[in-house]
């Protein structure tokens, strides 16, 4: 059953920023946006095995490091090429001056 | 390092050497990088409209003028230095913009970055679908035997093709053999390999296009009696793509296979400013296979943060084929031969081996 996972203050990311965060097996990519609102999604790029957090968060968009596919972090749509496949999001908050994920 | 068994290699996508590489962990690898402070990364990585805007203008301001005196002194000796520049600028000049609006960083407004990567495209004779996944998968897999679709000094060396590609008519019958392929409906295993199936209509549609272009071109050739449609379009590919050739050869050829250490496989060379800038900067290899993410204009900056970790860089383009002739001459006799440059102290070891993401 999904439930809310603190990931670290808030202040750790940057705004427009991302970071991995690995829990319970999985990996991660949590995103503080520029007005400091929280995203997070799979970490893990659709199209190869690369680690999302090492991209470049534009506005609402990360870059994948390894071939420059685009998502959007909100809804993980895949936007640019080679990515194809929709990146998988999780439920994202701020409590306490903490990000906080659902999974 | 992972050796290759000394036998001819199978450089197909679908061969002995594919399966080989899918054992040996060398496809989809772990690849080596040098540390670089996140902060310092997000700076270099950041996207600006303004240097590939100025860039863009003068590239388009230069292609205008030089057509203009190409056609103004046709009939003159006067017209050969026009069309030499002309020749240069569509024909080589694209190659980069090709590859750097194809990662999409060029530019910050995508917009940009795919109307410049159609032209660029074009201009290369490349089918702008196709050619974005080999790409990728050529970042993926760099100078992978069987997995690398973009490998331009296989081995053993075949010389007299790579000494015909300075004339540009092989790379051009090459590109055009595969557009028309491209353009009938057939795409070649390695293509069906490297471009997802739902992408396959489009590098087709995108082949029609292209050839309609180059087909209206000859008509007009044939309808106005004149060599200055051929000259003008499709014509460059051939008789000015020699800079291109001349820098593009010197990014891996003499170096590594089946490497997962871009410091192993890729070659920096110090370049004159008139050579860098047809070139977009991609005289700095090593640094962009290993942060392709970095633009262009960054990429001197990236050089300086890197450089404590990477091998010497040639001081030149001729220091560059010095070292890389006699390598691909000796890989004719053995195959298993490559250039392998000392690290600076301040340097890690080579990444040995391969490992699976």
């Amino acid at each position: 059953m999904a439930e809310w996972t603190r990931v670290c203050p808030v202040d750790d990311i940057d705004p427009e920023d991302v970071i991995r965060f690995d829990h319970a097996g999985r990996t991660y990519a949590v995103y503080r946006a520029e007005d400091g609102t929280a995203f997070a999604t799979d970490g893990l790029c659709t199209h190869e095995n690369v680690h999302l957090a090492d991209g470049l968060v534009m506005g609402d968009q990360i870059e994948c490091p390894k071939h420059n596919g685009r998502f959007n972090i909100k809804t993980g749509q895949a936007l640019r090429a080679p990515v194809c496949i929709n990146l998988k999001t999780w439920p994202a908050r701020v409590v306490d001056g903490h990000i906080e994920i659902e999974v | 390092m992972t050796v290759t068994a000394d036998s001819a290699r199978d450089y197909s996508l679908t061969g002995v050497d594919t399966e080989r590489a899918k054992a040996e962990g060398l496809a989809n690898a772990d690849w080596y990088h040098t540390d670089v402070p996140r902060k310092v990364m997000k700076e270099l990585m950041q996207r600006r409209d303004g240097p590939a805007i100025r860039d863009t203008a003068l590239w388009f301001a230069l292609l205008g003028l030089t057509a203009w005196g190409g056609v103004a002194f046709w009939g003159s000796w006067s017209c050969v230095p026009f069309w030499f520049a002309y020749g240069v600028l569509y024909g080589s000049a694209c190659d980069s913009r090709w590859h750097e609006c194809g990662h999409g960083t060029a530019f910050r407004t995508q917009w940009m970055n795919d109307l410049v990567y159609h032209i660029a495209s074009f201009q290369v004779v490349r089918n702008p679908v196709s050619w974005r996944w080999s790409h990728a998968r050529h970042h993926t897999d760099t100078i992978i035997v069987g997995r690398d679709p973009e490998i331009a000094c296989m081995r053993p060396p075949n010389v007299v093709k790579l000494l015909a590609a300075y004339a540009g008519v092989y790379g051009m019958w090459e590109s055009l053999v595969g557009l028309v392929k491209n353009a009938l409906g057939q795409l070649t295993d390695g293509e069906k390999d490297y471009i997802p199936q739902t992408e396959w209509a489009k590098a087709i549609l995108a082949a029609r296009l292209h050839m309609a272009v180059y087909a209206a071109t000859l008509v007009a050739a044939v309808a106005w009696q004149s060599w200055i449609p051929l000259m003008l379009i499709g014509g460059p590919r051939i008789y000015g793509a020699w800079h291109m050739i001349m820098t593009g050869l010197i990014q891996h050829c003499g170096l590594a296979e089946n490497v997962t250490d871009h410091r192993l496989n890729s070659r920096t060379v110090y370049m004159n400013p008139v050579s860098r800038w047809l070139y977009w900067n991609m005289n700095y290899h090593v640094e962009h296979h290993m942060f392709p993410m970095v633009p262009y204009h960054a990429l001197p900056r990236l050089h300086e943060v890197l450089k404590h970790d990477l091998p010497v860089p040639n001081s030149s383009i001729w220091d560059a084929y010095r070292e890389a002739i006699p390598a691909v001459l000796r890989q004719a006799r053995d195959l298993n031969y490559a250039v392998r440059k000392p690290l600076p102290p301040t340097a890690r070891p080579y990444q040995e081996g391969a490992t699976n993401g």
